[in-house]
């Protein structure tokens, strides 16, 4: 089952990836004030997904740390927010925007695939508590992918085409 | 029933009852100015009104060339003659003395008078300039939910095919886009699957977030005669404050700002439990009912009561009412479309609707309301983030099928994202890459959130921003060009109201000065621009109302907002009609939905859904296997908390809203003297209970901040839920003598100067009830009173320390019962 302990490690540490990069996405641009807001919420969801998974990794002998503190970033949360308001009101952080955008879209695009490698690890090895996880999670790391592909869409072409 | 009321203090005024399946009877309310006699009423002229989205039809007496009163109209099917304080009262802003009559440009750092030329002249100049230099998406259009028909649609084939701007969209994006948006997630396409004569037929009536009673007026006296008819409704109301609907309701929620969907879910959740469902309508005409099942298996009303902070067994109560229905007609306005999670708690009604089987019978019906008289037509006519004719961005062939009504290629028109919302155009102002901005009958400065930041974007120099409309309002304060435009009365035009009824609003007077029509003031732009079409021909071929509309009839064929059955002689002799009408439905179509759901295959439907959290797109294969056969949708959503709770230092929620005696920025009902004298002021509503707990008292004046900005405000303490703050939006600056913005003379006044800026990531609707509060006091009142009105929502919790509103001899409205009616009865009311 090494290989089962291997993946949920790797789910584990891309979920962790995602929460971290999501909130500091939505404090960097706390000006694009849509961004911000389905940022901080969608880290919720990938904070739910680190709790699901330490709990059932406990099963399989492993100790996987619960979800980060939600506040725990208050420093730089502040330092980054000043700049993103000094920066507010010209375009280059757009471009900034779509290389966050591009990177979470990455993160969680990741995170879909090691979804899917352990559903099929455990339909494999008729393990319901592993799919069950899988399944719970999956589709909103599916959301979280579509929402990064959505923003990117919608913006590129005025960032792109008004430097 | 003859009789004369005061408008003001009996807002809804008399009686005539009637029962259930009845017809509504005809009450003629007229309202003339002091010293006009009826005889002395030259012309009446054919209009609706322009002040909310009933869309009441009236007439406007003429007499030497100006407005001299307004009539019910008793033919409409809408009013049978009704009119609301707005109607009666509104008009008389067209004649104030401060019209805008002559163009103004800013020169040195002053706006200036000039002519229609140079003001032209400047706006082609420097559009032609930003398209050479930065491409069509450096200009963006804000419009409107207030003008007519033709003139968004003029603004929409100008901007999208002219422009080539993805950059157009309504303030009807504060307003109704959530009632879009549900109606397609849903239905597949937006259009009211209910209508106005649902109130006649139904035995529940169920409001959310609705202030029917101040919002549309008229339908509120048609519910008022039901309740005093036999067979009266049973009303639920969830409302925070105690409007007069919450006062009259059988079952009334006051539940925390933002927890609607958690609410719903619940009532979702007993429905489900007690098996009140129409399992027939449910496989013949829906999909994903197992999803939704699931998804409000563990919503109970424990559950949601501990969110809510409203009783569990008041849940319970109120799913046993509208689970009982046998014919339930729902309403839903800004209580729900400006909060948290607008469209998916909207969906969620829509879902109880459906899963009940509520849909397209009399009496069984939803209507997602609109606030503004027009917002329907932005809709229609893609003037507010849609396509024209309900057509589908993302769908190809619609886009190709516009392109040849417009004679244009299909790139010709963007259509690589769905058109930018306007809180989006107003980020790209910000940032930059959108250099010119046209604002047309519409006040941001005031209307949108977070008013500092909304300056600043206008004050910049690099932005152009061309201001259209009929006085100088705040943002006409801060523009670059000012165009005076005439208004309702002032022109002819088309206008839709919330339930697709259309009405024909005619020319009564003259404008003011050299105001223009807003249709000629776009014709005027294009031609100017000499917009061409692929064949190197005119791309707008029509000049005048009637003309514009006819080419709007060819751009709405074989859509659901099909018109081709309508005319304006049609118009004029039957009164409102309500689209889709056509050869098929000559008469227009009373209920969309009569014989199953028909807009939603994934060859027509409007938009391909989106997910109800992130507001993520989806694509047409995930619609093609959710929806192969274009049945409606049951889509469920979770509960998510408030982006903004209390804290220790903001302990309040905070909501605004409108109320009965104002409309908008107060651009037009702050010049009408009895409604001006009726709320002059703004206020803030504390409850009686945390006004006592603090030590506060009616007429105290207050500051009210948020982490944006302040307001003060003479408080009026009320029957509002703990807890809970409310503020009449809206109160600007115009009539101080800062202006347009708060200064050491005027302290902020504007509701907006608090609110957050965050929306639906759905509908993009901004949220204006979603904020934390503080609330200070600045200074006693020693008596004085709050300025709010005693009439309805804002009534005080001890109606005797206040004085009545009223609105005294100026204010007299005549009502006139039916003479047959009157006649069958024995004259006995
Ligand atoms: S006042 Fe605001 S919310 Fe109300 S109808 Fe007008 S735009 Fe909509």
């Amino acid at each position: 089952m090494n290989g089962i302990k291997l993946i949920l490690r790797a789910v584990h540490h891309g979920e962790q990836h995602l929460v971290r990069e999501l909130v500091a996405v939505a404090e960097r641009h706390h000006t694009e004030h849509e961004i911000h807001h389905v940022a901080t919420d969608l880290a919720g969801w990938s904070r739910e997904h680190l709790q699901q998974v330490s709990d059932t990794a406990r099963d399989y002998d492993l100790a996987l740390t619960g979800p980060p503190d939600a506040s725990s970033s208050g420093f730089l949360m502040t330092l980054t927010e000043q700049a993103a308001e000094r920066a507010g009101c010209r375009p280059e952080p757009g471009l900034l925007l779509l290389r966050d955008l591009r990177e979470l879209h990455l993160s969680a695009s990741n995170n879909s695939l090691h979804w899917e490698m352990l559903a099929q690890a455990a339909q494999a090895t008729k393990d319901d508590k592993l799919l069950e996880l899988a399944s719970a999670c999956h589709p909103q790391t599916l959301r979280q992918v579509r929402w990064t592909n959505t923003m990117i869409k919608i913006l590129c072409p005025q960032i792109l085409t008004s430097l | 029933m003859d009789a004369s009321v005061d408008g003001i203090a009996q807002p809804w005024g008399s009686r005539t009852p009637f029962g259930r399946h009845e017809p509504w009877p005809v009450r003629v309310d007229t309202h003339l100015a002091a010293g006009v006699e009826p005889g002395m009423v030259e012309r009446w002229v054919q209009a609706a009104s322009i002040l909310h989205s009933d869309g009441d039809a009236m007439d406007i007496a003429v007499s030497g060339g100006h407005m001299v009163g307004v009539r019910g109209r008793s033919v409409d099917r809408v009013t049978r003659g009704r009119l609301g304080p707005k109607d009666l009262f509104g008009w008389q802003a067209n004649a104030s003395p401060d019209r805008l009559s002559r163009p103004l440009i800013r020169q040195d750092g002053r706006l200036v008078e000039c002519d229609w030329n140079t003001a032209m002249e400047r706006i082609v100049c420097r559009s032609k300039s930003l398209l050479d230099e930065r491409g069509p998406g450096s200009i963006g259009f804000y419009t409107t939910g207030q003008l007519f028909l033709e003139e968004y649609y003029t603004l929409a084939v100008l901007a999208r095919a002219g422009i080539g701007t993805n950059h157009l969209d309504g303030n009807t994006r504060l307003c109704t886009s959530t009632a879009a948006e549900a109606l397609k997630e849903s239905f597949g396409c937006d259009g009211q699957p209910g209508s106005y004569d649902d109130i006649d037929h139904a035995d529940v009536i169920a409001l959310f977030g609705h202030n029917i009673a101040e919002t549309q007026p008229v339908q509120w006296m048609r519910i008022l005669d039901r309740l005093e008819g036999r067979d009266p409704p049973r009303l639920v109301c969830v409302d925070p404050r105690p409007t007069q609907a919450a006062r009259r309701a059988a079952v009334h929620l006051a539940p925390r700002l933002g927890t609607n969907v958690a609410l719903l879910n619940a009532l979702l959740h007993e429905i489900l439990r007690t098996g009140r469902i129409d399992h027939d309508y449910i496989t013949a005409q829906t999909v994903c009912f197992d999803e939704l099942r699931a998804r409000v298996k563990d919503c109970s009303p424990e559950w949601a009561a501990e969110i809510c902070d409203v009783p569990a067994d008041r849940i319970r109560e109120a799913a046993e009412v509208v689970g009982s229905a046998d014919r339930l007609l729902s309403t839903v306005l800004q209580g729900v479309y400006q909060s948290h999670q607008a469209t998916a708690a909207v969906v969620q009604i829509n879902n109880l609707h459906l899963i009940r089987g509520m849909v397209g019978r009399p009496g069984a019906g939803v209507l997602q309301m609109n606030g503004q008289p027009t917002a329907q037509n932005t809709r229609e006519c893609g003037a507010n983030g849609d396509l024209p004719g309900f057509r589908n961005w993302d769908n190809d062939q619609h886009v190709t099928e516009l392109a040849k009504v417009w004679n244009v290629e299909p790139k010709t028109i963007p259509h690589y994202a769905p058109p930018t919302h306007a809180m989006q155009i107003f980020r790209y102002a910000e940032q930059g890459s959108v250099r010119m901005l046209w604002i047309s009958g519409t006040n941001p400065a005031v209307s949108l959130p977070e008013l500092s930041r909304i300056r600043s974007i206008l004050a910049q120099d690099r932005l152009f921003v061309v201001v259209q409309d009929l006085f100088l309002t705040e943002t006409a304060q801060l523009a670059d060009v000012v165009l005076p435009a005439a208004t309702w009365g002032e022109k002819t035009g088309t206008l839709t109201n919330a339930d697709r009824t259309v009405h024909l609003s005619d020319k009564a007077v003259e404008p003011p000065g050299e105001a223009k029509p807003d249709l000629e003031i776009f014709l005027d732009y294009a031609a100017r621009m000499d917009f061409r079409d692929k064949d190197g021909g005119p791309l707008i071929t029509w000049h005048d109302p009637e003309t514009t509309f006819e080419a709007w009839k060819r751009c709405s064929a074989g859509r659901p907002c099909d018109y081709t059955g309508l005319t304006y002689a049609g118009l004029r002799l039957a009164g409102g009609i309500q689209w889709p009408c056509n050869d098929e439905a000559p008469d227009g179509t009373e209920r969309l939905y009569a014989h199953g759901i028909s807009w939603a295959r994934p060859e027509v439907c409007e938009s391909y859904g989106k997910d109800l959290v992130t507001g993520a797109t989806n694509s047409v294969v995930e619609y093609r296997s959710l929806n192969p056969d274009g049945k409606a949708m049951l889509k469920a959503a979770d509960y998510l908390p408030p982006h903004e709770e209390p804290t220790e230092e903001y302990p309040f929620q905070l909501t605004t809203g409108r109320t009965i005696y104002h409309f908008h920025t107060r651009t037009k009902t702050g010049r009408a003297p009895q409604l001006n004298a009726a709320a002059p002021d703004v206020w803030v509503e504390v409850s009686a209970f945390d006004a006592g707990t603090l030590g506060f008292h009616e007429g105290d004046m207050m500051e009210v901040l948020t982490p944006r900005g302040g307001l003060r405000a003479r408080l009026r303490s009320t029957d509002i839920r703990p807890g809970l703050l409310f503020v009449p939006f809206h109160y600007g600056y115009w009539d101080t003598p800062a202006g347009h913005r708060p200064d050491d003379s005027t302290p902020g006044r504007a509701a907006n100067e608090t609110t957050i800026t965050d929306w639906d990531p759905v509908s993009k609707q901004p949220l204006f009830k979603t904020a934390a509060a503080a609330l200070r006091l600045v200074e006693r009142g020693d008596g004085a009173s709050a300025p709010a009105p005693t009439t309805a929502a804002s009534a005080p919790s001890r109606p005797g320390d206040v004085p009545a509103t009223m609105g005294g001899p100026s204010a007299r409205v005549s009502q006139v019962g039916d003479p047959a009616r009157h006649r069958h009865q024995g004259d006995s009311e």
